[in-house]
């Protein structure tokens, strides 16, 4: 491998964009991919395509006869929860366990102490100014968990059309009603609406905080590791990664 | 703590660059396919340098040795190889894979351009 297409593979991995690195075996021949750069031209476009989405490294079958191993470089699943209350405090250890980076925003300084989040990024701002900052991804999760429109309703915009692979909002059945309102009129199709985990969290009839919190990793999970299946479209809690 | 050290594991693709920038002569070698019960995934890495020197794992230190021995060749010739262990190679019963799957693995050079 060449050091310089080694330095470009690895600026795209800590600079959080996905990249593959499409090496032939036979001859040694080595190319770097990006999402962009991906034309139908090119035979490996499908395959291409769905390793970016699963995130998966592997050897795949050339036309002309020979294999290629696809070296796959996703960014690492994080989390950015909209709201440094109760449900936040049990939720970023558990994330933090579970191997995700964990984000909280919230403009509110009394809820975003140090004290009350001694781990993990905690900013105290509202999401509007720091949404360049969040670089909302398709490998980001976003929850908003304040209730408060004011706090709760850009992010949520963000998080959809930045195609995070799991939006979610915290909020009775009329609460997100109204949600739907000022989104959609915001600009949101119904169609992204709807895919917004709500009632937030994993049916498991949590009723403290931390149980909410453990509610919402297992959708954020479930979202991250369960392909999308057909047969289970509609179901609370369902969905692939993007 | 776990996660400290789940998050502080060292790299191996980022170690090739910095080793080959430093001068080391380096070989790569990654895990492109798996049968049965391999002991790390495909796509894993090990990084080695001319001295032998090596960081990262492809098989949790079952064929390690030999993929260092053939990495040094690697770096001598600047040609990639194509490794198989397993418990079908004959190979697999000096070296072998105790869990009894079977891995292969390529070996590359990384090259300073010119």
């Amino acid at each position: 491998m060449d050091l310089q297409l080694l330095a470009r593979f690895n600026a795209a991995r800590s600079g959080r964009k996905p990249a593959i690195l499409v090496t032939e075996t036979g001859s040694g021949a080595q190319r770097l991919v990006a999402p962009g750069d991906i034309t139908d031209a090119d035979p490996l476009a499908a395959e291409l395509r769905a390793r970016l989405r699963s995130g998966k490294s592997g050897l795949v079958e050339l036309a002309g006869g020979g294999q290629a191993f696809l070296t796959v470089s996703v960014p690492p699943p994080r989390i950015v929860l909209i709201g440094a209350v109760h449900i936040s405090q049990a939720l970023v250890p558990m994330a933090q366990i579970a191997g995700f980076d964990v984000t909280v925003v919230d403009p509110r300084t009394a809820f975003a102490t140090p004290e009350r989040f001694p781990d993990g990024t905690l900013l105290a701002e509202w999401p509007a100014d720091v949404l360049e900052q969040l670089s909302l991804d398709p490998y980001t999760a976003l929850a908003a968990l304040t209730h408060d429109p004011k706090i709760d309703d850009v992010p949520l915009a963000a998080a959809l059309a930045a195609g995070c692979f799991y939006v979610g909002a915290l909020g009775s059945r009329k609460t997100h009603g109204k949600r739907r309102e000022r989104l959609l009129e915001a600009g949101v199709t119904p169609d992204a609406f709807d895919s917004i985990d709500a009632p937030i969290g994993a049916d498991i009839g949590a009723a403290s905080p931390a149980e909410i919190a453990v509610a919402v990793l297992a959708n954020i999970i479930a979202a991250l590791r369960k392909s999308p299946d057909p047969k289970e479209e509609g179901l609370k809690g369902e969905g692939g990664r993007p | 703590m776990q996660q400290d050290a789940i998050r502080t594991e060292i790299d191996p693709l980022v170690l090739a660059e910095s080793w080959s920038r430093d001068g080391r002569r380096v070989a790569l070698a990654t895990v492109v396919e798996t049968w049965g019960s391999a002991p790390r995934p495909v796509g894993a890495h090990l990084v080695i340098d001319a001295e032998g020197n090596f960081e990262g794992s492809v098989s949790g230190g079952c064929v390690e040795g030999a993929v260092v021995a053939e990495a040094a060749e690697v770096i001598e010739t600047g040609k990639p190889t194509m490794l198989e262990f397993g418990v079908a190679d004959e190979t697999a019963w000096r070296v072998g894979l105790s869990c009894g799957g079977r891995i292969r693995v390529y070996v590359e050079p990384v090259a300073r351009s010119a």
